[in-house]
């Protein structure tokens, strides 16, 4: 019943979205409203904002007009899929960071003073500055015979927004255990790790959700800026750029990428709401959202 | 053999901001015999709590020594000669029953399948099997208490430590609990150190009732109860005169009103008093 609901209202405020679109199509200026000549609100010409239904026929239009050319929805499921594996590698390296992070902050108190600071200054640092400069340092490092890819300093700075929601939720949960726990643990002469084992990780799981859940959003915002940023090919980042150059002579074009990120940005979500359902013994006494 | 525990002149002294400082317990000597079961009460901030956190090794006297089974607080703990109980029940939401009862075993390395028998065991005892698979927020408040029991006898302690473990409970889950533990502590043969702000929960359960008094906390009387004989005190125990005698014995001990000749001897002074409840002490 409420499940039911749930999609019913999903789907109503995606179809609010869309009309609040076209509706603003149908009566806004074209050009845009030239007050003085300065242009006061977005135009609503067929380049500025196409219809809904030209983007959406265009997904099933080939990419260009050269002979064999894929449709345009193949081509960016292939892209999204690049993309999302990129973001899930840097997910985990962000999870796996983030948790570590957490443990040795809540285990060292000094730890937590020294590091905290830098964590948080950590995600000041503009994403498109630190782009380049870690596909520089990347294309110097060797390891034998593998050599470091491009994909690999993408994966690297979608981590680097990923880790930084967890580490600072797994903190959080990891000292959320209540005193009497901490002493009961004490009490059976449970070391550190145990009493980390037994109580602090599941005690911090209910805290680890939502992080997680942030981190996979991080993860793809910084994956797509990420190619763009580093110019990767094969992900929707750079197909962005691309298909933008083409807009002014088919204005649908660009928005497929863009629904190709929301969907990577869901499957995501989904994803992660998926562990959730499988630690969901854990989250006992949580309110089910 | 050495008595459960010893404490001789302990004193806990807890730091407070610009210097100051509280005197939670002072000079404090007390011994538990083997089996034996002993209350202690008195008003709030008389240090009786931080007295078994003291004996727990939660907390390290300022001066002073405790010992458990001849060996120091700490040693004991790290040898799990005692099991605790708080006020909480204190059960991990995450694990069943079983699963709570089987976390101190779990933590020292005992097989799965010991695990298992001994938690159905104590699920018997304290009469939770049919909710062996439940989570703790599936229980009333009195069946989680039962279980936090059940988890401190897993390892078989030969002492039991309490602090007000049916203090949250309503009167008459209380009296059922009281009942049941006199039951246990008869079959387990553990001595007992229980901290409870009740007098006749503490009449009721005990061999002596330890009597303190605040700031700082001290030891004003020890109450030698033992009624009925170490487990055979039953329901009717609550309304017998000797029951009054020994509430009034320790009401005046608490109170500081001269109590010489009427301690534990049922009187036809002591039985002509009121009910204490008329002046103001609980005596349900």
């Amino acid at each position: 019943m409420t499940r039911s609901r749930g999609i019913l209202s999903g789907a109503l405020g995606i179809l609010l979205l869309g009309v609040l679109w076209e509706g603003y199509k149908a009566i806004g200026p074209g050009d845009g409203g030239v007050i003085n000549g300065l242009t006061v609100l977005p135009r609503a010409n067929d380049l500025a904002m196409p219809h809904l239904v030209t983007m959406f026929t265009r997904l099933f239009e080939p990419v260009t007009a050269a002979p064999g050319s894929p449709t345009l929805w193949s081509a960016v499921v292939q892209a999204a899929g690049f993309s999302l594996g990129v973001a899930a590698v840097g997910w985990l390296v962000g999870v796996i960071v983030g948790l570590v992070l957490a443990v040795v902050m809540q285990r060292f108190r000094t730890a937590e003073s020294a590091l905290l600071p830098w964590v948080v200054l950590s995600q000041t640092v503009p994403l498109i500055a630190l782009a380049p400069l870690v596909a520089g340092i990347g294309a110097q490092v060797r390891f034998g015979e593998a050599r470091w890819q491009d994909w690999m300093s993408v994966a690297l700075i979608a981590s680097y927004l990923a880790f930084f929601p967890v580490s600072v939720g797994a903190l959080r949960g990891l000292e959320s255990p209540d005193r009497a726990h901490v002493e009961l643990m004490r009490t059976y002469a449970a070391g550190w790790w145990n009493t980390l084992v037994s109580l602090r990780l599941p005690a911090s799981i209910p805290y680890l959700l939502p992080a997680m859940r942030l981190a996979a959003a991080n993860a793809v915002i910084g994956t797509v800026v990420a190619e763009v940023s580093i110019g990767l090919r094969g992900g929707v980042g750079r197909m962005m750029i691309e298909y933008a150059s083409a807009s002014s002579g088919d204005p649908g074009k660009p928005w497929a990428p863009i629904f190709g990120a929301v969907a990577i940005g869901l499957i995501a979500a989904g994803l992660v709401a998926a562990i959730g359902w499988a630690l969901r013994g854990y989250r006992r006494g949580e309110v089910v959202a | 053999m050495s008595d459960a525990v010893t404490v001789s002149g302990a004193s806990k002294v807890f730091p407070l901001a610009r210097g100051q400082q509280v005197v939670a317990l002072e000079a404090i000597d007390l011994a538990v015999a083997p089996g034996e079961f002993v209350s202690l009460i008195g008003p709030s901030g008389c240090g009786k709590s931080t007295l078994l956190r003291l004996i727990a090794d939660l907390e390290t006297p300022t001066a002073g020594t405790i010992e458990v089974f001849g060996k120091t607080a700490r040693q004991a703990r790290i040898d799990q000669d005692y099991g605790i109980a708080f006020q909480q029940a204190g059960l991990l939401p995450w694990r069943t029953v079983t699963a709570n009862i089987e976390l101190p075993l779990q933590l020292h390395g005992v097989g799965k399948g010991m695990r298992a028998a001994r938690a159905a065991e104590l699920l018997e005892l304290v009469g939770l099997s049919d909710f062996a698979d439940r989570y703790p927020d599936q229980l009333s408040g009195g069946m989680q208490q039962r279980v936090a029991i059940a988890r401190s006898l897993a390892e078989s302690p030969e002492l039991l430590l309490m602090d007000e473990p049916f203090g949250a409970l309503d009167e008459m889950t209380r009296e059922r609990m009281q009942d049941e533990l006199v039951r246990l502590c008869a079959e387990t043969g553990a001595a007992v150190v229980f901290v409870t702000h009740s007098i006749p929960e503490a009449v009721f359960l005990s061999d002596r009732v330890v009597v303190m008094s605040p700031r700082p906390g001290r030891i004003l009387e020890i109450v030698p109860v033992r009624l009925g004989g170490s487990g055979k005190r039953e329901d009717g125990l609550r309304e017998a005169t000797e029951f009054f005698a020994a509430v009034t014995a320790v009401r005046e001990a608490l109170h500081g009103v001269p109590s010489a000749d009427v301690r534990g001897v049922p009187s036809a002074d002591v039985r002509g008093v009121p009910s204490a409840d008329v002046r103001g002490v609980e005596t349900r």
